[in-house]
């Protein structure tokens, strides 16, 4: 039980913290959840009525008069959601093996290796896409290399695809997923894999019994980092996807800047981030597994 | 020296080690060499330990033979088997770790029955001997908890029922009660010797504690800067030690570097300073050798102690109750300390004396043991 004296205390350390999170935070946050339920203005801006057929457009009770329902949104969702899962999928494939590899060398080595993933980020993430571009365009230095090289004969497609869209994103999002992994590779007991070997479990059964088991947190954590980025993202898919691949992220940018249709863009927001609270919800309850675990 | 080792039957060899040796590379360069030719022969049903200082190369001799260092010359069998590129876990061999070793994951009953499991045993076997072992190390009931709700003495029980379950040819335990106190670490010792009596399987313990080593073991390596010293049964390296390392890292005692003069039926031991030292018969006269007398073997003489008496004289410095035992440290002439033990009535002789007063100290000359020069482990 905590004294009056160390309430007030504790009131007073954390005032910054909440006034910074109410108003930068909650603030844009109720207010995105207010508009979803306003009725769009003829010329951008909002009437303040109460109007549900936001949602009833995307997910299928508009009435045909004001608004249609189109199974397109739903569609882009599922889109995003599987482009998402897909790029976590990718990036745990690469950062998993890599942070099993980085957590055996000996330390200097790690700290550089750690230091090069982060490396990354002291470059705009724009110009860093632009560079994908010009290494994927018909005339990059991909197509030209493999024509170089004979392995093809005409450039292929690739940038303006999925492949491209994944590409990027894959790439932005990899120290997401190796930093988490890695941590928890590295805290990992090497003496329980010593155990596991001399108990008589081949390499690959102390790898599915052992390691993945106890490197299950990092995995989840690195899961829900990649996927909620993935997700919403729609600067990946602007430069990298052009106008063929769009995602939840870019309709939201839409309606937003280009139809002004601020209550529609505001429920798809919302939609997005029921979606990603679901994911942190699954996320919670696998590490509350893996706490009664090993607490 | 290593006459028990020679009359070894080979067929009787559970594990050998031939010549083996493992060199390091040092973090700060260079090379460390940790085992520097050590063999070593366990025989069924037996209880080995490995006994040395820190940095002696126990631990690597241990995980040589469990498969988790490679040798860089000679090899390990393991039931006659060369196991020279035998992964750990083709090994018929368990080990019990220092810090336990396990899965944080995984219940106490899991633990036990992992070996169990990763081997494909059929589910009610599997089950039946998990809970036969549990039983059999009082753990039962305690099937479904995790390691980090039981004690120290708990886990380290789950470690020896995970590793015994596996009915392994060769049980390896590296320190395993170096992490519990004292009371639990005596009576653990006494359960794991009647546990190793009982299943008959060889047991290989590593351990730097000389009173651990002595209290459990048909056999001690004492190792020594990558080299076994000597291989013996406890009572041979205590009253009677190979080597001067041995006498040393085994028990108290006062060691007497020296010359033997007299004659060969009452010889002396003359020490480079002039100590006179009454010893058994056994080595011929001008040989160099040193004289071991512990505690136990010195008390006050009698009256008129006759010829198969040894007598020292030595300043009393301190008398030291220690309940079953009372000891006397006593200074020598040339500033050596001896300490005396007696046994029996020679107590109440010797605690009157004042501290500072010289006391006369005696001791049976047939049992005496001298270690000759050639045997200081050089």
């Amino acid at each position: 039980m905590a004294r009056r004296g160390d309430t007030r205390r504790l009131a007073f350390l954390l005032a910054p913290a909440s006034v910074f999170l109410g108003t930068c935070f909650i603030g844009p946050l109720a207010v995105m959840m207010l508009y979803s339920f306003l009725e769009p203005g003829l010329y951008g801006g909002v009437e303040w009525n109460f109007y549900h057929w936001n949602y009833g457009r995307i997910l299928g009770w508009a009435d045909g008069e004001w608004e249609e329902f189109d199974a397109v949104y739903v569609q882009i969702f599922l889109r995003s959601a599987r482009l998402a899962l897909t790029n976590v999928a990718i990036t745990l494939i690469i950062c998993y093996p890599a942070a099993l590899w980085v957590s055996g060398l000996p330390a200097r080595w790690r700290t550089l290796v750690v230091f090069l993933i982060t490396l990354p980020f002291f470059v705009s993430l724009v110009v860093r896409l632009f560079a994908w571009v010009l290494i994927l365009r018909p005339s990059g230095f991909l197509n030209s290399s493999l024509l170089g090289l004979g392995l093809i004969s005409e450039p292929i497609d690739i940038i303006f695809t999925e492949t491209a869209v994944l590409i990027g994103m894959a790439y932005i999002l990899l120290p997401f997923m190796f930093l988490p992994i890695y941590a928890s590779v590295e805290k990992l007991d090497r003496s329980l894999l010593e155990a596991s070997a001399d108990l008589g479990a081949s390499p690959l059964q102390t790898f599915f019994r052992v390691t993945l088991r106890l490197t299950l947190p990092g995995i989840a954590a690195g899961a829900v980092l990649v996927f909620i980025p993935s997700l919403g993202n729609f600067i990946v898919p602007d430069i990298l996807g052009g106008a063929k691949v769009l995602m939840i992220g870019n309709l939201v940018e839409q309606q937003f800047l280009s139809a002004r249709n601020w209550p529609f863009g505001a429920a798809l927001s919302v939609m997005i981030m029921i979606v990603m609270f679901a994911a942190i919800v699954l996320y919670l309850r696998a590490i509350g597994r893996q706490e009664e675990v090993s607490p | 020296m290593r006459v028990d080792e020679e009359a070894l039957d080979q067929e009787t060899s559970i594990a050998e080690v031939r010549e083996a040796v493992k060199r390091f590379a040092a973090p700060e360069g260079g090379v460390v060499t940790a085992l520097n030719g050590v063999s070593l022969k366990v025989r069924e049903r037996e209880f080995v330990t490995l006994l040395g200082p820190s940095g002696c190369g126990k631990t690597t001799l241990l995980r040589a033979i469990s498969g988790f260092e490679e040798l860089d010359a000679g090899e390990v069998r393991i039931a006659g088997e060369p196991m020279g590129g035998v992964p750990p876990h083709l090994r018929p061999v368990n080990t019990v770790f220092q810090n336990y070793a396990l899965f944080p994951h995984l219940s106490v009953g899991d633990n036990v029955g992992y070996g169990l499991d990763v081997a494909g045993v059929a589910r009610t076997e599997r089950n039946t001997r998990v809970g036969e072992t549990l039983e059999r190390l009082d753990l039962g009931g305690y099937e479904r908890r995790r390691p980090d709700q039981l004690s120290g003495g708990q886990r380290q029980r789950v470690a020896l029922a995970r590793a015994i379950i596996n009915q392994p040819k060769l049980l390896l335990l590296d320190e395993p009660l170096s992490a519990l106190d004292r009371n639990l670490r005596k009576a653990m010792q006494l359960e794991l010797k009647a546990l190793q009596h009982d299943l008959g399987i060889c047991f290989v313990f590593v351990t730097h504690d000389q009173e651990e080593a002595l209290t459990m073991s048909d056999r001690v390596a004492v190792l020594n800067g990558g080299r076994i010293e000597h291989v013996a049964a406890p009572e041979t390296h205590y009253y009677r030690p190979a080597t001067r390392f041995v006498a040393e890292f085994i028990g108290d005692g006062a060691l007497f570097p020296g010359r033997i003069e007299g004659s060969a039926e009452e010889p002396m031991l003359v020490t480079a300073d002039g100590l006179r030292f009454a010893v058994a018969p056994g080595m011929a006269v001008g040989e160099a050798a040193t004289l071991l007398l512990r505690p136990e073997q010195l008390g006050a003489p009698p009256e008129s102690p006759d010829g198969s008496l040894g007598v020292v004289e030595a300043r009393l410095e301190q008398s030291v109750f220690l309940g079953a035992s009372h000891q006397f440290v006593c200074r020598m002439a040339n500033g050596a300390i001896i300490t005396a033990a007696p046994t029996g009535g020679g107590a109440e002789k010797l605690s009157g004396v004042a501290y500072g007063e010289t006391v006369r100290l005696a001791y049976r000359r047939d049992q005496t043991h001298l270690i000759p020069e050639a045997g200081d482990g050089t």
